[in-house]
This record gives structure tokens, C-alpha cells and sequence, in this order.
């Protein structure tokens, strides 16, 4: 204790050395981050790599005359793409998908948005079995998929209920309801309970306040929390697969096709429904750089 | 959170009044009720399902199954697929660590460096989200055939044997995993380091800590529950998943994801399929309980 004491004391007399050390020092942090900046790349690349194969590949020309993907490259063409609609299957259950994600990206949005405001809004004792909503919530979230998949599956074949879009609503609807909630209740951290207040004591009934005052300020949540469920939904698999029966959404039929050949036309498919979602994200990013 | 008002605003009538009281009791119960219903009947009575078919004595034929607190299906199945258990595990723990290794120092790079553009760079660690899971695995299946983008060009470059491949090991399958979920730990990562107060990094610089001393003695320390979580998170997935296996890999490394496929949609065995289930969910919980135990259960919510 003394000898610190001491050496305090001796530092203020004492010129300080400096912390960061001599030009070397900041030569080799400057490397550093280069390293780190080419190595940050190089994951990009990695991480982008097979989408750029896949859009390639959806130019690729086909010699066998089955309309299958062919490894080796022949030459590029616009057949697949003039041609995408050839598949009636492959079309329908695009179509399908887009249905289901639509269905369920409204309702569970809704719903999960409701149970946001909820958890955002009371706590014990005004609203009991908080605390267990939010275990389900992060069970559920958790639980690996196929476990989700294969209980809804024992649910639908002990109520006899037949496999199809229905089956595929419900489903991709509870799996949505989590992120939701999650992603809005992230988003309405920082709200202002007083400008409710406000609207209520300037006359407002609760209903006005929530259109007029909550959503507007919610919405940017809201909004994440629906992309995230459509993201979700249209991507689907492993409980689609369980769950679909009949009706087959495009991840599921993209699935049953990998042992016997896959049509060029899925590649044009994957191809354009990146395009659109990268243009919507980089759009995003764009806006919300111009507001900061 | 503040409690909301409770005073009564003067000038409301008596049972607007009492209706509004009544609402403000009901409100929060009114608000989750629908996630609530929805939830119970299709996540939790399914998971008790899940469970009671495990005990049932099914027909295999017909599907039709019976309640015989039959509990002989637990041991039976796991004696008979321990082995795809324990490849399941193994394939998931090799590709969770791979991916926390590659994306540490990326997300530690947008996270410190990232200026601007970070918003930009984590769009790019999401990239592979805006492509179909399957797609994404079928084009790998291409990049690693066996004249391959990569194979192709290290046997033309004489640094493989022309005879190697990839395709049907468990190599395949790790890469694939690896890929699919990269993100999934990247961004936890990322959450955690943007996190760490960076005055905690000057004051160690202040008090003479070199880069080094700095990094494994404040943002390590600080940055390893998110490091968990992001394994966790990264690992839980990739021990049920079968797609990649199913793509990617061959007989002989078969994932237990892909017997439980099997025994649901192809061989109608829905006790067993029921019981491997309920076996894959229990260690699920086991790694996210001692998480849980460790680090506070709220910890792993505030990574997702």
C-alpha cells in the first residue's frame, strides 16, 4: 500500500511515458488493422461466393437435353431465364410460397407486435406470467427446428387434420410470432410513455392514441419485425417439410428435385428473389444512412 | 418502466370511467392473448404430444398409435442410433467452433472499425440469408464436386491427387454446416462486441496495458457471453439439421436429424421418431440450461 502510495506521488513529478509507445508501435497497429480489414474481406467474399456460382449458374447452357443444372460450364445463355415459367410445379409452388409468406407474415406480425407492446408496456403484478411468456417465447426461439417441425406433425396427425396450406398457415405463423415480438419489443426500448399521456389528456381515446401516437412511433419495429417474419416464412424448410403434405412451398419442392436433377430454372428463381431482397436491403441501409 | 396513471381523469362519466379501469386491467392479459392461444396450441400441447407419442406403440404400416406408456422406445432408439447422436454432435461442435474462430475477427472488425459502413458490412455477413437454405446447399454440393470450382482447380494445380474428393464425407458436411449458419454466430458476436464500453479500453491503455494484455484481459472477458451465446445459438441448429448431411454427405456419416426425417415422413414410425425428438430437444436444453445457469437466463435473449 505505502509503495504505490510512494510511486504516486513520484509520478507527478516524474515526466509520464507515453502510453501508445514509439512510431513502430503505431507502424504495427496500422498493419493490424490492415490484415483485419483484407481478412474481413476475404470472409465477405467467402460468405458471397456461392450466390455468385448460383447466378452463373442460371446463365448456364444445358448439352444433355434434360433440363437439369450440369456441373461442367457450356456457355452462357438467356434460355432460363426467357423460359422461367416452363416448370408448372416449380411455378406453383413459388406462387405458393409467396401466398403463405404473405399470410403469415400479416398475421404473425399482428399478433407479435400486440404481445410486444404487452411485454414492453406491464410487468408483474399487472400482468402476471410475464416471466413465462417470455421462457416460452425464448424456448421457442431456441428449440431446434425440426423439433418444432416434428411436434406440429404428431399434433396434425393425432387431430386428423390433413396436411396443406392450412397446416403450413398455422405453422409458419407460430414460428414467426417469436421474432416478432422479439424484434419490435427490441425496437420500443426507448419509447416515451408521455407522449401517450399527452394524447390522452388532450381527449384522445385509446384507440386514436394507438393509431395516432403508437403506431406511427412503433412502425420502423413493426416493419423489421415483418421482414423478418416474410424472411422467414419464404425461406422455410425443415417445418415445411414436415408439415406440408400436398402442397409443396418452393424450399420443399427445390428439395424433393436435389436427387433427381434440378432444373435451371430454380437457379433463376433463387437468382431473382436474392435480387429483389438485396435491392429492398440496400435500400434500407441507404434511407437509414440519410437520417443519421 | 413507469406504472401507467391510475388516476381517473375528471370529467369522464361514470361507466366510461370503470369501462376504461376495466381495460386498463385487462389490457396486458387482452394483448398477448392471441400469441398466447396460438403458442399454447401449436408449440406447447404439440411438445406434450411430441412427448406421449414417444410412449405409444404405433403400427408402422398405418401410422396408427396407441398409449401404452411405453417406455422401452428411449433406450431401444438410442441404443440404435447412438452413433448418429454422437456424429450429430461431433459435426455441430467442429462447425460452431469453425465459425466462431472465422467470424471473431470480422465482427471484431466491424464492430471497432466498421465507421460508416457498418451497417453496409453487416448486410454482407447476411448475404447468404437472401438465398434459399437448400439453394444455398445444392450450390455448394457444386462447388465441392469433384471438378469442382475448388477441387477442379487444386487437382489442376497438381496440389490434390486426382482421385480425391470431397463429397460424401463428413469434410462436406462440416463445410456446409459451417456456411449455412456462419451467420448465426457472427452476429451475436458482433452485438457483444459493439457492446464493450470502448472508455474501458482506453482506461486500460492508460493504465499501460499493451494490445494484447487489452484484448484477453477486457475484451475477452467482456465478449465471452456473447461468444457462448453465439455457440449456442450456432450449435443448437446444426445439431438438428439434415439438409446439409442429406446434400453434402453419404451413408456413413448420417445425422440424427435425417433419422428423425426418416422415421416421420418415410417409415411412419412416429413413436420413435417422437422419442429421438424428445432426445435431440432434451440435450438442446441441457446446453442452453447451463448457459442459463452460468451467465443469467436473460443472457442468451439480449443476443437474438
Amino acid at each position: 500500500m505505502t509503495t504505490t502510495v510512494a510511486a504516486s506521488s513520484e509520478n507527478e513529478t516524474a515526466p509520464v511515458p507515453p502510453r501508445a509507445g514509439p512510431a513502430a508501435h503505431d507502424e504495427r497497429r496500422r498493419w493490424g488493422r490492415l490484415v483485419l480489414a483484407g481478412y474481413s474481406w476475404l470472409v465477405i467474399i467467402y460468405l458471397v461466393l456461392p450466390i455468385v456460382v448460383m447466378i452463373a449458374y442460371s446463365f448456364n447452357k444445358v448439352v444433355t437435353g434434360l433440363p437439369q443444372v450440369s456441373f461442367a460450364w457450356n456457355g452462357f445463355t438467356f434460355h432460363w431465364w426467357q423460359h422461367w415459367k416452363d416448370i408448372p410445379d416449380l411455378t406453383s409452388s413459388f406462387w405458393l410460397s409467396i401466398r403463405l409468406a404473405v399470410a403469415s407474415t400479416v398475421l404473425a406480425t399482428v399478433i407479435g407486435t400486440l404481445l410486444a407492446i404487452a411485454l414492453v408496456r406491464y410487468r408483474p403484478p399487472r400482468f402476471r406470467g410475464k416471466g413465462f411468456f417470455e421462457q416460452i417465447l425464448f424456448l421457442n426461439i431456441a428449440a431446434p427446428e425440426i423439433v418444432l417441425g416434428s411436434a406440429l406433425l404428431g399434433l396434425f396427425v393425432t387431430i386428423n387434420l390433413a396436411r396443406g396450406f392450412v397446416t403450413l398457415l398455422v405453422s409458419h405463423v407460430m414460428f414467426s410470432i417469436a421474432y416478432v415480438a422479439v424484434t419490435v419489443r427490441a425496437r420500443m426500448a426507448g419509447f416515451d410513455r408521455s407522449l401517450e399521456e399527452a394524447a390522452h389528456d388532450l381527449g384522445a381515446n385509446p384507440f386514436v392514441t394507438f393509431r395516432k401516437v403508437t403506431l406511427p412511433i412503433i412502425m420502423p419495429g413493426v416493419l423489421a419485425g415483418a421482414l423478418m417474419a416474410f424472411a422467414l416464412s419464404i425461406d422455410d424448410f425443415v417445418t415445411s417439410d414436415f408439415v406440408s403434405g400436398s402442397s409443396v412451398p418452393f424450399p420443399v419442392w427445390v428439395y424433393s428435385v436435389t436427387r433427381v436433377g434440378i432444373p435451371p430454372q430454380v437457379f433463376v428463381f433463387g437468382s431473382a428473389i436474392f435480387l429483389v431482397g438485396i435491392a429492398c436491403a440496400l435500400s434500407s441501409v441507404l434511407i437509414s444512412r440519410r437520417h443519421v | 418502466m413507469e406504472q401507467p396513471l391510475l388516476a381517473d381523469h375528471p370529467g369522464g362519466v361514470a361507466p366510461r370511467r370503470l369501462r376504461r379501469r376495466l381495460g386498463k386491467i385487462f389490457a396486458p392479459y387482452l394483448l398477448s392473448l392471441p400469441a398466447g392461444l396460438w403458442l399454447l396450441a401449436l408449440f406447447l400441447v404439440p411438445l406434450f404430444i411430441m412427448l406421449s407419442l414417444s410412449l405409444q406403440s404405433c403400427n408402422p404400416g398405418t401410422g396408427a398409435c396407441v398409449m401404452t406408456w411405453h417406455w422401452g422406445e428411449f433406450p431401444s432408439e438410442i441404443n440404435l442410433y447412438h452413433q448418429q447422436f454422437l456424429t450429430s454432435l461431433y459435426f455441430a461442435a467442429v462447425a460452431s467452433v469453425i465459425d466462431l474462430v472465422v467470424s471473431f475477427p470480422i465482427a471484431y472488425w466491424i464492430a471497432f472499425h466498421g465507421g460508416r459502413r457498418k451497417n453496409f458490412f453487416l448486410l454482407m455477413l447476411l448475404v447468404p440469408f437472401f438465398v434459399s437454405f437448400v439453394i444455398r446447399t445444392v450450390v455448394w454440393e457444386f462447388i465441392l464436386s469433384d471438378n469442382g470450382i475448388v477441387l477442379g482447380t487444386l487437382k489442376h494445380l497438381h496440389l490434390l491427387p486426382q482421385n480425391s474428393h470431397v463429397l460424401g464425407t463428413g469434410v462436406a458436411v462440416v463445410a456446409g454446416l459451417a456456411y449455412n449458419y456462419l451467420p448465426f454466430t457472427a452476429l451475436p458476436l458482433y452485438v457483444a462486441l459493439e457492446r464493450i464500453d470502448k472508455r474501458v479500453l482506453d482506461a486500460a491503455y492508460d493504465l499501460y496495458a499493451n494490445r494484447r494484455t487489452a484484448f484477453a484481459r477486457v475484451i475477452l472477458p467482456l465478449t465471452s457471453p456473447g461468444m457462448f451465446a453465439a455457440f449456442l445459438l450456432t450449435f443448437v441448429p446444426q445439431f438438428g439439421d439434415y439438409v446439409n448431411q442429406q446434400v453434402l454427405g453419404g451413408a456413413n456419416n448420417t445425422m440424427i436429424g435425417t433419422v428423425i426425417q426418416n422415421a416421420f415422413l418415410t417409415n411412419l414410425d412416429y413413436a420413435g421418431g417422437a422419442a429421438l425428438s424428445t432426445v435431440l430437444l432434451a440435450v438442446a436444453l441441457v446446453g442452453i440450461f447451463l448457459y442459463a445457469r452460468v451467465l443469467g437466463s436473460r443472457a442468451i435473449a439480449e443476443y437474438l
